[in-house]
């Protein structure tokens, strides 16, 4: 995509301020990365000493189920769309894996929730793809389906009673070594497949096609229906696999545990680079985008702040790097 | 578009034309009217006493989210969209609650007025901001939901504040006939005072054309950022009215949010307002608003299980909005 462009911003010396834009403009991860630095700089002059691997790997735990559900957002915005049912699917995907594993085994619960999960994303695509119903509508919808029939389920389930399964917590919340955290080997994987599949596969690059022209990709001979069914079916599976890391690491299973997630997700992919209108963005800057977000609250949360001036500072960084990544990336 | 076509047949036609002209326009909405009429039928016949006072109850209820929508709708009809409303709803009524308490009511009703100015200038702010940054409105007016309901934090750190008693009678009860509840009386009074007005000033023309085509509305010499503004500042003069209501409503001011930014949205798009801007009216909205919580009602009255009953407003939502958007593949087919 960037291929004609590289070759100007080689030619042009970096150093000066227009050469650092196309620079940025190119490589926008960069100054992603720069201000992911200038955050750990800033949460160490808060709290001297507190930057250490220790501290690294908490961020990094916390920020990993953020980014899944983030990776969500990325795929659905590049085609133009948005999920906003992850919250409700990564809930129930939860609460149905700890109602179920006392009865039936944690094998057979995760792949019941992971269907419940696909099933979703199948009706959620096929309303998307097939009807044309606006994604922000259909997700929305959605949510409230899997939230009510979530609570339902609940009712069924109090007698029995309910727990987060052991290997969950431990994959959500316990480290290696003390140090590495386990969810790091669901979620490596889990990032490696949506980064080459975005770049090396034609499935990737036809999501890139639909979001950035869908006249022209269906022209030239994409099915925009079945791409956009098994993306919502991939972003549904995606937000169960982030729903049982939650119930790990808060070692919690409730209908509305991921949902405080859902609007931090689209900001951690806008944060990232990706564009909502479709067609641009990747999922490298996602996962800064979600790293610098975990980074900012828990800077904010160590300053002392109240909650309130904490919101408001989110809130303002969030509109300050989506303007300032509007301004670098828009024009040279 | 429909904006364009008003102005023109509205000149020198009789007023059952004019009727007819505009329940063709309205179809969409005339179409809600009518389920709306038949779905007050079905209440009747399942719970005979529903009366008067049901309907009074129901009026209350809808209003602060029949607001929301009304903003919601003004905004997605520019073409933007806001995810702050209810974080501004929060905002206004909390500082509504905080300042009116143990005052008088003289007082009351300048504080009225000052969060009125209030939500207009906030609806200021996120317009300009979604101008300035050229960033989507969905990003701008989701961050700046964070910010708002901070700032409702700052205010009032739990429920709390009062409400002059002026403002609490004045959605309380009927007015006239025991069959018209205040509360839709006002409802119906803020809504024309602003919104007939507009749509027959120059201003109201170009907050659909943006909507439709900012290219073109460019174009034609309307000055897109100034429009978007004041689009938005009307919006936050909606959900301050809404905040308001709020705080009549349960006598005290709230600081989270409730959920009326995604209800809105989805009742904006049940009313017939199109997502891509430039189509529809705050009239559709508003019945949608009142269908949504008849059929709640209506499910309470049939003990149904309420978790199912949030089922079904997902499932109606989809399934309306699919009904929609197949009769548009139909028409643009033929």
């Amino acid at each position: 995509m960037s291929g004609a462009v590289d070759s100007q911003s080689t030619r042009s010396p970096w150093l000066t301020w227009r050469g650092l834009k196309v620079l940025f403009r190119d490589r926008p991860i960069i100054p992603l990365l720069v201000l992911l630095g200038i955050l750990v700089l800033l949460s160490e002059l808060a709290r001297p000493g507190i930057v250490s691997a220790d501290w690294a790997s908490v961020m990094i735990r916390a920020a990993v189920p953020l980014a899944i559900l983030a990776g969500c957002q990325t795929l659905t915005m590049l085609t133009g769309g948005i999920d906003l049912s992850v919250g409700a699917v990564a809930s129930m995907a939860g609460f149905l894996v700890a109602t179920l594993v006392g009865g039936q085994g944690l094998v057979v619960a995760i792949a019941v929730a992971l269907a419940a999960a696909a099933l979703t994303g199948l009706v959620t695509g096929i309303g998307v793809g097939v009807f044309r119903v606006h994604p922000l509508i259909m997700t929305l919808g959605m949510g409230l389906v899997v939230l009510g029939l979530a609570n339902v389920w609940q009712l069924q389930m109090v007698q029995t009673g309910s727990g987060v399964a052991p290997e969950l917590r431990t994959l959500g919340s316990d480290r290696m070594y003390g140090i590495l955290p386990y969810s790091l080997l669901l979620y490596v994987p889990v990032a490696v497949v949506i980064l080459l599949g975005l770049r090396r596969f034609g499935y990737g690059r036809l999501l890139y096609a639909i979001g950035d022209n869908p006249i022209a990709a269906r022209l030239s001979g994409t099915r925009g229906w079945q791409v956009l069914v098994a993306l919502y079916i991939i972003s549904a599976v995606l937000a169960a696999i982030a729903g049982f890391l939650i119930s790990g690491l808060t070692n919690v299973a409730s209908v509305t545990l991921a949902d405080s997630l859902v609007l931090p997700s689209v900001a951690a992919a806008v944060i990232g680079g990706t564009s909502i209108l479709g067609g641009r963005g990747g999922y490298g800057g996602t996962i800064i985008g979600a790293l610098i977000l975990t980074i900012t609250s828990s800077l904010l949360t160590s300053l002392g702040l109240p909650e309130a001036v904490r919101q408001i500072l989110f809130g303002s960084i969030i509109v300050f790097v989506a303007a300032a990544y509007t301004r670098v990336t828009s024009d040279a | 578009m429909s904006a364009a076509t008003n102005a023109v047949d509205r000149s020198r036609v009789g007023p059952v034309d004019a009727l007819l002209a505009w329940g063709g326009r309205n179809a969409w909405a005339v179409g809600l009217l009518g389920f709306l009429v038949v779905l007050l039928a079905f209440t009747k016949t399942i719970q005979p006493s529903y009366g008067a006072s049901a309907i009074q109850g129901l009026a209350i209820s809808v209003l602060p989210l029949a607001l929301a929508t009304v903003a919601q709708a003004i905004v997605v009809i520019s073409g933007g969209i806001d995810l702050s409303i209810g974080s501004i709803m929060a905002l206004t009524s909390v500082v509504a609650a905080s300042q009116m308490k143990g005052q008088g009511e003289e007082f009351g009703v300048a504080v009225v007025l000052a969060v009125l100015l209030l939500g207009i200038l906030i609806g200021a702010i996120n317009g300009s901001l979604v101008v300035l940054t050229r960033v989507p409105d969905i990003v701008v007016t989701l961050a700046m939901s964070f910010v708002w309901a901070g700032c409702a934090l700052l205010v009032l750190k739990s429920p709390g504040g009062g409400s002059s008693d002026w403002l609490k009678e004045l959605i309380k009860g009927p007015l006239v006939s025991e069959w018209v509840p205040r509360a839709a009386v006002v409802l119906i009074i803020v809504v024309a005072l602003v919104w007939i007005p507009l749509r027959r000033v120059r201003l109201g023309l170009s907050i659909y054309a943006i909507g439709s085509d900012r290219l073109a509305a460019f174009r034609s010499g309307v000055s897109v950022g100034r429009t978007k503004v004041i689009a938005y500042a009307l919006m936050g003069l909606f959900a301050a009215l809404g905040g308001i209501s709020l705080t009549a409503s349960t006598g005290i001011g709230t600081p989270v949010p409730g959920p009326y930014t995604l209800l809105s949205v989805a009742a904006v798009v049940l009313g017939g307002v199109s997502l891509a801007g430039g189509r529809g009216g705050v009239f559709g909205p508003i019945v949608a608003v009142v269908i949504l919580q008849l059929i709640r009602t209506d499910m309470t009255f049939l003990s149904v299980d309420p978790n199912l009953a949030v089922v079904a407003q997902g499932l109606i939502l989809i399934g309306v909005v699919m009904v929609g958007s197949l009769i548009q593949l139909r028409r643009s087919r033929t």
